[in-house]
């Protein structure tokens, strides 16, 4: 391909974004071999941004406009696997289309980029945020970060390939940015360079691509029971190697950046006697709630996670076995228990002293307000141990 | 067929199959009765048939259709099926060709 792009200036100090335009922005600084999507609220301004860059030149992607998510992903699969980078983005039925092809494309190995902007599951039909949707595909094999803001959104879009195309991985990565919250509301973001994103993340390869010619390759063929269960062990071994991979690029990236990640980040959460676990964009809510609850001297704090998949267990119980009291706030629901974020929690502290308690809120854009925080946090200091799921702003 | 089965981390991830470490199996006696024969003296090269092989049973030497390889053609008709010139016939198993299963002079 003989087009080249127009380069956009290396420094770019803060600049005025949604999440959803910064995720657009790390794209065209990506310049992905292949983006091949279909829009839907509220993920349409990632796509549509970045359909505009490429149209201007920008960026030398392969657009794509399929039909359908369940096509998006399907012609992500042909295209990771010819061996081009590939990227996709959708939310909620989009994303529920698209699930058998997830699971897919995290069993072939192919590590495409997914920006996600969140949004309840249908019916009643509801263009709002929740998590039910990025829920659908816990269990499909897909790396799932969840992040809190537009600048976290920019950040982890550019570390995406370089998680998922590692050699110990090659998995897809799930960007999670709450709909409207993040991908519509403006913030300011700090870019890096074209080129300084361009060389972070590097060329792209995979060990086996279709299209190269010398290794010929069967790619997606049967599985008869002697292999099937062996090929799923693999993926759990995939997953294992994620925690120390996304290490190394979050230190990489801190050093291109001067911003400093992890797969999880505790706030006060150091002395505190009670906590509140968390993903995505309430957390930056909740920290505010703890610095009021701090000043009247409550021991209280929060952590928030930011990879859901792979669920980093020893991190996340160094930080919590050791409080009096622990709200898990989670934004789906698994109708007949308690919610995903819970049951996992309460997994990984099943043998420890902490009061668990679970909170669900913010159902199809329900807003969360402090002072319902701060109500979580004071049934937790006041030692409330009930075991029933309570609902946060519904009306009972 | 008696190989040992192989560790999880002994094989390629994603169930991809590397072509050049595969064992073809030989599809050759799946055939049911039938196999193709070919009439060079009908046929225009155009190579319809080792394009439509499942098997690659259908053999060429360069740019040039050669004949069939019989340990791997399955039976499946479509080389006789896309011959534009009816120069790929099914004959009877039993009936004897030549070198390729080129139709005997």
């Amino acid at each position: 391909m003989s087009r080249t792009i127009k380069e956009t200036p290396s420094v770019l100090e803060a600049s005025l974004l949604t999440g959803a335009q910064a995720a657009a922005h790390a794209m065209r600084q990506i310049n992905p071999d292949v983006v091949s999507v279909y829009p839907i609220t509220p993920q349409t301004p990632i796509i549509q941004t970045f359909s505009k860059f490429v149209a201007d030149g920008k960026a030398t992607t392969e657009m794509i406009n399929v039909e359908s998510e369940h096509s998006a992903m399907s012609a992500a699969i042909g295209s990771a696997s010819a061996g081009a980078r590939t990227a996709t983005a959708t939310a909620s039925q989009g994303l529920a289309l698209m699930i058998e092809n997830i699971y897919i494309a995290a069993s072939m190995r192919l590590p495409i980029t997914l920006a996600i902007g969140n949004r309840a599951l249908s019916a009643p039909i509801n263009i709002h945020c929740d998590h039910s949707d990025s829920m659908l595909a816990r269990d499909s094999g897909v790396i799932q970060i969840y992040v809190e803001n537009a600048q976290e959104a920019y950040d982890y879009m550019v570390m995406a390939p370089k998680i998922a195309e590692h050699e110990d991985v090659l998995l897809p990565v799930m960007v999670c940015q709450d709909g409207f919250t993040i991908t519509h509301t403006a913030e300011n973001v700090s870019m890096l360079g074209d080129g300084e994103v361009r060389d972070f993340v590097g060329e792209y390869h995979i060990p086996y691509s279709l299209l190269d010619l010398n290794r010929p390759t069967t790619q997606g063929p049967f599985d008869m029971p002697d292999y099937y269960f062996e090929h799923k062990r693999q993926q759990q071994e995939a997953m294992e190697k994620v925690p120390a991979v996304l290490k190394t690029v979050q230190d990489e990236f801190y050093e291109l950046s001067g911003r400093l990640y992890s797969s999880i980040e505790p706030y006060k959460i150091e002395d505190a006697d009670y906590g509140i676990v968390i993903l995505g964009s309430t957390a930056g809510t909740v920290k505010e709630v703890v610095d009021n609850l701090r000043d009247d001297g409550k021991k209280v704090g929060v952590l928030k996670i930011r990879s859901f998949r792979p669920f980093e267990e020893e991190k996340i119980r160094y930080h919590l076995s050791r409080l009096k009291g622990i709200a898990v706030l989670d934004r789906s629901m698994s109708f007949g228990s308690y919610g995903p974020l819970f049951t996992e929690i309460s997994r990984c502290l099943y043998d420890t002293e902490p009061v668990l308690r679970n909170y669900i809120y913010g159902l199809g854009g329900r807003d969360l307000f402090p002072d319902q925080i701060e109500d979580v946090y004071k049934k937790l200091i006041a030692g409330d141990t009930s075991k029933a799921t309570e609902y946060i702003g519904l009306r009972e | 067929m008696s190989d040992p089965l192989k560790k999880y981390n002994e094989i390629p991830i994603g169930g991809t199959v590397i072509a050049s470490e595969v064992k073809q199996p030989e599809t050759g006696s799946w055939r049911l009765g039938f196999k193709p024969e070919v009439d060079l003296s009908k046929c225009v090269n155009c190579l319809l048939c080792w394009i439509n092989c499942p098997d690659s049973a259908v053999l060429i030497d360069d740019t040039d259709f050669k004949g069939f390889d019989y340990t791997y053609c399955k039976g499946c008709e479509l080389c006789a099926e896309t011959c534009p010139t009816d120069a790929i016939q099914m004959i009877a198993e039993e009936k004897p060709v030549d070198e390729y299963g080129r139709k005997k002079a």
